[in-house]
């Protein structure tokens, strides 16, 4: 007979998600339904709101621009990542040091990150613009599509290649060093021990590096925010930003709370796979 | 409760989706889950099932919503005989 006791442990918890999350999360299924001022002020719509934003050309490009740069996101930082992790000394003084120097960009707080980048690509005084404008190279991140977007990726990799890579270089300590041994006796040449002896052991480590940023940058709002604003034209929107413009901008609580419940969804079925991909990947070891 | 802004659907769907809730947890309770595997690609529980069929009704329905101008509810029937199937052999 299984003792149900603990469950009452649990419950100050369920009650603090319950008004910080579950209340206020009803709300807005509430408000999504209704063409909405104020709540004495309001007429219900149904799912009008849904079906508009779902056909909004400007959520589709939002949500198809959050996906290019989650994807390209990951598609530098997982790599990258796992590059300079194997570059990293495994013993010695050292060690130590660069990990605290390398841990750095993840302690310093999302809108400094921006200001930082902001300062630093702007084409007339910041060392990056200034630089790449010297070289004949015409660079303007504020007037320049490419150029913001390259910005952008510049500034996210540097936030968060390091827990990339201080995730993976904790998975290469775990490796014991008889795989190693083994591994130089057969002559296995570096990347084929990368290939057979490290990369099926950094699996369950590079599953939440991948999902961890994926979330992350699916979220993504305050660095784009203050490094471009989502311009130039909307050409660095992202879901966040639109939704925020939406409803504290324009003060349309009806079609933002629909978006927000969307986002919502998008961003728990993210949760979800990360969930289910770890502990099936850890039953599975 | 004004500020929470309730309209009788809401109301009746969170209630459902209560009630649901409270029906798996006597389920549980007189008959506790088994893990297992069906032709979903990883071992699951009665809840897991519960909340994969919920989550899939969710998306159903926003894809009806973003292609079709026809009623919702045929999106929820199809919701709920996939929910079915799910449960029954997920």
């Amino acid at each position: 007979m299984h003792d149900n006791r603990a469950w009452f442990g649990v419950l100050p918890v369920l009650l603090i998600v319950s008004f910080s999350a579950v209340i206020p999360l009803i709300t807005v299924v509430n408000y999504s339904v209704q063409d909405i001022f104020d709540v004495d002020t309001r007429l219900f719509v149904g799912l009008d709101w849904y079906r508009e934003t779902l056909r909004d050309p400007r959520f589709l490009d939002a949500l198809l621009r959050q996906a290019g740069f989650s994807i390209l996101i990951l598609g530098i930082e997982i790599p990258l990542g796992i590059l300079v992790a194997r570059a990293l000394p495994t013993e010695g003084r050292r060690v130590g040091l660069i990990l605290v120097l390398m841990a750095i960009p993840l302690l310093i707080p999302w809108n400094v990150v921006g200001t930082i980048w902001q300062l630093f690509a702007r084409p007339d005084i910041g060392l990056l613009g200034s630089f790449v404008n010297g070289l004949g190279v015409e660079f303007n991140f504020t007037a320049n599509r490419l150029d913001a977007w390259i910005t952008l990726l510049m500034m996210d990799v540097w936030h968060w290649t390091s827990l990339v890579a201080l995730l993976t270089f904790s998975g290469l300590s775990s490796i014991p060093s008889a795989y190693y041994q083994a591994a130089t006796m057969d002559g296995a040449s570096r990347w084929q021990v990368f290939r057979h002896v490290e990369l099926p052991r950094l699996k369950s480590v590079l599953m939440i590096a991948v999902l961890l940023r994926l979330m992350d940058s699916f979220m993504i709002y305050t660095e784009p925010f203050v490094l471009t604003g989502g311009g130039p034209g909307n050409s660095t929107t992202f879901l966040s930003q639109y939704l925020t413009t939406m409803a504290v901008g324009q003060f349309d609580l009806g079609p933002a709370a629909a978006f927000s419940v969307l986002y919502f969804l998008v961003v728990l079925l993210l949760c979800w796979l990360f969930y289910t991909s770890m502990t099936t990947n850890a039953e599975e070891q | 409760m004004n500020w929470m802004a309730w309209t009788l659907p809401t109301a009746l769907f969170f209630v459902a989706v209560a009630s649901a809730l409270l029906v798996m947890i006597v389920w549980e309770l007189r008959s506790p889950t088994l893990t297992r595997r069906g032709f979903l690609p990883m071992a699951t529980t009665r809840g897991d099932r519960f909340f994969i069929a919920l989550l899939a009704s969710a998306f159903a329905h926003i894809a009806w919503l973003a292609v079709s101008d026809g009623p919702v509810l045929i999106a929820s029937g199809l919701s709920l005989m996939g929910g079915f199937v799910l449960m029954r052999w997920g």
